[in-house]
Parts: structure tokens; C-alpha cells; sequence
């Protein structure tokens, strides 16, 4: 069947249907539980896991001098201490901003105005390395952005982008992520869109990739204007399913097809 | 930054044993095929050329082609045989060189 007409009949069942509320906690699973043997065994390994050659790459930018010649680790030290836990984290609210930055950003945050540096480009190499080592450090740990009085106001406008039907397809995230995960498009599994383990090392890519680039292919793919990368909208969409993926284990970086 | 390359071997094994070795290398793979944004042709920039040798002797080898992935993953087997070291080498355009030794003790 073409990807149209599922992408049709998917609409259809989102008309016929009310949307079902959200995936009970037991439920949810990761983009890695709906993967084949074979890409679940590269994850797991470290040495066949391509993720991990950014990684590598990323401990040797934690430790170079640049700008006033400050390193990462001049300030943050062992970042296997330092960083732990910290990825499941963000997106955070930054006090200064007054708004929430995913880890990207706070990496260039932190190197421009810690460092005097330049800051990395979006889904530039040495930016997704930065950020595949400091997301390395909490893999295992559970997902925990905080859910309070700062925060709260981006995670509901996150939702409401994630319920709005949007695009020449009318399509909502829900529809999809939400209400027909356990089914397929076009062959490959729909998937709940859990951000379990960002950024990913996408063998359809044969790179690494940022949540924000995939939330981008998504959003091209029902076909509606799509945020530059480092848009508002996309971090509150974010913080939105991380909040979503509470308690779930962080796989940085994680391997998916 | 230098290409990164990551390998796996059994550190120990017996002696007749088949031993799984799997190798990751960092590398674009450029096809050449492929228009900038110009519409020039990026220019071919690919590793041509695997060998593992086991104590000096070439034990696999394999030629890549611009159909090959980026970072491109080999996995194959032999035959421990003795204490040694296992080197795997990569050669490719613009002079890449790449290589990574790795001790095996085999009893």
C-alpha cells in the first residue's frame, strides 16, 4: 500500500476515533524495543555501536582548552561523575533565558559565555560529539526532567504541539505516537516516539543525530513548515517527550534503523 | 579530528578456537556521486581496502566500494592459533591510513 494511503487511513481511524489518552507508564516502550535482534545487538555493544565513535571524539573535545583556554573539564572535572544523570534531565529552564534549553544549547551556552568560544553549529559533528559524551555519562539512568512551577507552562505547550493536527496530512503527533504506535507504516513500526536515546546513531542517516532532526523529519513528513533547528517550539516539543518518557532508562547513544 | 576506529577481539581463547572479531572505523565514505549544493560532484573519498593480519599473517581481507556505508562495520571469524597480536590496517583515497593492534592470548 502506498504511504499515502496508510497516512489517509491513519487519518481516518484519528476522525473515527477519540484520542486515547496517554500510554500508561507499563506500556511504554522504547524505539529499541520495536528493533530487529541484529540492531538491538549493535546498541549493545560498545565496540559495534557507531554511536560511540562520537562518543570517543566527544572526551577529547571535554578536555581541549579553547577559547580563554578553558576545558569542559576545568570546570566540571571527571565528567563520568560530573555528568552523570544529567542528560535525563534536560531540556532544563535556564533562569537567565527564562525559557528551557535542551543540552545542545547549554553546551553552547556554556561555551560561549564560559569559555569565550565559538559556539558549535546545529547537528555540526563536534556538537553531536559534545553531546553524545555528556548523554553517555547517564545511560542507564531514568528519565526526570523537572516537572514544577518554571517548567510546567513549556511542557503544556509542548503537548499542545504534540496533539495539534497539523500539516497537509492533518496529522498530530498523537495520532500517531500515541494512538497507533503498535502499528506499521510503510513496513516499519510506527513506534511510541520515546526519546530514550538521543542523539542516535541512525543507520538510515549512517550518522548521529539530535532529537530536533528527527522531530524535523517527522514534521516534513506530514508535510507542514518545519522550525529551524534550536527552535523554541522544538525544545518545548522536547521537554514535552521527556517529560512523556518519564522513568524510562536513557540509552545514549542509541542505535536505531 | 583523526579517524577513530574501534575493534573487538577476545582477549583470551583456545587454542583451535573460532574467535569472532568485529572492527568500526570513522569515515564519510563519500561515493563520489553525489552533487553539493553548487551541482558540482563531491569528489570520491572512500577507504578502498581492509586486511587483518593475525601475528603477520594476513588472515582477511576485504576490498570497499562506494556502495559501502559511512563508518563502515566488519565483522568475520578465524582461527586462534597462538599468543600473538591481531593488526587490522584501512587504506583509502586522499591517503587514509588508519591501524590498530590488539593482543590475543591464546591457550
Amino acid at each position: 500500500m502506498p504511504a499515502w494511503r496508510i497516512a489517509a487511513a491513519l487519518a481516518i481511524v484519528g476522525v473515527a476515533f477519540p484520542a486515547i489518552a496517554e500510554i500508561p507508564a507499563a506500556d511504554r516502550k522504547s524505539g529499541y524495543d520495536f528493533m530487529s535482534r541484529e540492531s538491538r545487538a549493535m546498541q549493545d555493544d560498545d565496540t559495534a555501536n557507531a554511536g560511540m565513535l562520537w562518543v570517543l571524539d566527544g572526551e577529547t573535545l571535554w578536555n581541549r582548552h579553547v577559547g580563554a583556554e578553558k576545558s569542559c573539564a576545568g570546570c566540571h572535572g571527571d565528567a563520568r561523575t560530573s555528568m552523570k544523570g544529567v542528560a535525563a534531565r534536560y531540556p532544563a529552564f535556564s533562569p537567565a533565558l527564562g525559557r528551557p534549553v535542551n543540552l545542545e544549547q547549554r553546551i553552547n551556552i556554556c561555551r560561549t559565555d564560559r569559555q569565550q568560544a565559538k559556539p558549535f553549529a546545529y547537528e555540526s559533528k563536534d556538537l553531536l560529539a559534545l553531546t553524545a559524551f555528556v548523554g553517555r555519562q547517564s545511560r542507564g539512568e531514568p528519565i526526570a526532567v523537572p516537572d514544577d512551577a518554571h517548567t510546567r507552562k513549556f511542557i503544556d505547550r509542548g503537548r499542545d504541539a504534540f496533539t495539534r493536527r497539523q500539516g497537509q496530512l492533518n496529522l498530530s503527533c498523537a495520532q500517531c505516537h500515541d494512538d497507533n504506535w503498535s502499528g506499521r507504516l510503510a513496513g516499519n513500526p510506527v513506534t511510541q516516539g520515546q526519546p530514550t536515546g538521543y542523539p542516535i546513531y541512525r543507520l538510515e542517516w549512517q550518522n548521529l543525530g539530535s532529537l530536533q532532526r528527527r522531530l524535523r523529519n517527522c514534521l516534513t513528513g506530514v508535510r507542514t513548515v518545519v522550525p529551524a533547528l534550536g527552535a523554541q517550539e522544538l525544545v518545548e516539543l522536547e521537554l514535552f517527550l521527556m517529560w512523556r518518557a518519564r522513568g524510562m532508562p536513557l540509552e545514549t547513544p542509541g542505535v536505531r534503523p | 579530528m583523526a579517524a577513530r576506529a574501534l575493534i573487538n577481539v577476545p582477549p583470551k581463547a583456545k587454542r583451535g578456537e573460532v574467535i569472532g572479531i568485529k572492527s568500526l572505523i570513522s569515515h564519510e565514505m563519500e561515493t563520489g556521486f553525489r552533487p553539493n549544493a553548487t551541482g558540482q560532484l563531491i569528489p570520491r573519498n572512500i577507504i578502498k581496502e581492509f586486511v587483518c593480519t593475525y601475528n603477520g599473517v594476513e588472515v582477511f581481507r576485504a576490498e570497499f566500494f562506494p556502495a559501502v556505508s559511512a563508518n563502515p562495520f566488519v565483522s568475520f571469524t578465524t582461527l586462534a592459533t597462538e599468543s600473538g597480536t591481531i593488526t587490522m590496517t584501512w587504506n583509502g583515497d586522499n591517503g587514509f591510513f588508519a591501524t590498530e593492534s590488539v593482543a590475543i592470548t591464546v591457550e
